[in-house]
């Protein structure tokens, strides 16, 4: 077995197990640790998939700023003085059934369906010099798209957020 | 075994069944969230791959990258909606929260 396939079943062992725990614990600041522990681990993968600017991006905005923000949430949706940071789950036997059929289904899927894909994959050193092209030629509209969507997201949540009237 | 593509569409959608998991068994607001995240970023590890084993060049990453500009929306407006949700009712289940208006 080659490096490279020891550290993908490593890192996709890692990404399993926690990825388990963030929807198993009762404590809901442990998920937030095991989604770190999670999106960190597929950033490895990103990098196994030879692309690394990707992966810097999912540390950067995944870690950085997606996770910081739900802790930030969680803090100021739970009574942290009296420790009471437990959540309870719903109706758990159908849900662990109908998720357990739909991914067997989606991997049978997988498997049998006949990829059409490349004998030799392709090895681009750095990826950034492609994105940064693609992204100012074929891709300009969706990025001016998505710079505005960035824009009204920021001014929606600020407005969204903010307290208008008094604690009842 | 050598890895190929079918290991990792298998990994992109085991972690997206855990998601699912989250999405429709927790009851807190912010592990939906949670489980919004692992959808996403499952769904970014079948465009990668694709992106490298279908021979297509950057394209799959640049669609990755507007996935995640995306999943920064959402979170963040998906907080603020958390946030009011706890002023208004001073809960984030979501099965105790059934009014549109208290």
């Amino acid at each position: 077995m080659s490096l490279y396939s020891i550290l993908f079943y490593l890192f996709a062992l890692i990404i399993v197990v926690s990825a388990v725990y963030v929807v198993s614990t009762k404590n809901i600041i442990h998920s937030a640790v095991s989604l770190f522990i999670t999106l960190f681990a597929i950033a490895a993968i990103y990098v196994l998939l030879y692309a690394d600017f990707l992966a810097i991006t999912q540390i950067m905005v995944y870690i950085g700023g997606i996770l910081v923000l739900l802790i930030f949430g969680i803090m100021l949706t739970s009574k942290i003085t009296n420790l009471d940071l437990k959540t309870k789950n719903l109706s758990d036997l159908p849900a662990i059934l109908f998720v357990a059929g739909l991914t067997g289904v989606l991997v049978f899927i997988m498997l049998t369906t006949n990829w059409k894909t490349v004998p030799e994959p392709s090895k681009n050193d750095i990826t950034i010099n492609a994105i940064g092209k693609l992204l100012l030629t074929d891709y300009l509209l969706p990025f001016e798209v998505a710079s505005i969507i960035l824009l009204i997201a920021l001014i929606g949540a600020a407005m969204y957020s903010r307290k208008e009237k008094t604690i009842k | 075994m050598e890895v190929g593509l079918n290991h990792f569409l298998i990994l992109s959608t085991v972690v997206f069944g855990i998601g699912l998991y989250a999405l429709i068994s927790r009851k807190n607001a912010i592990l939906v969230l949670m489980g919004i995240e692992l959808i996403l970023n499952a769904c970014n590890i079948n465009l990668i791959a694709f992106s490298k084993y279908g021979g297509l060049g950057v394209d799959g990453q640049v669609v990755a990258i507007f996935v995640i500009i995306l999943a920064v929306a959402e979170a963040a407006i998906a907080l603020g909606i958390v946030l009011n949700l706890y002023n208004n009712f001073s809960t984030v289940n979501i099965d105790e929260v059934d009014n549109m208006k208290e």
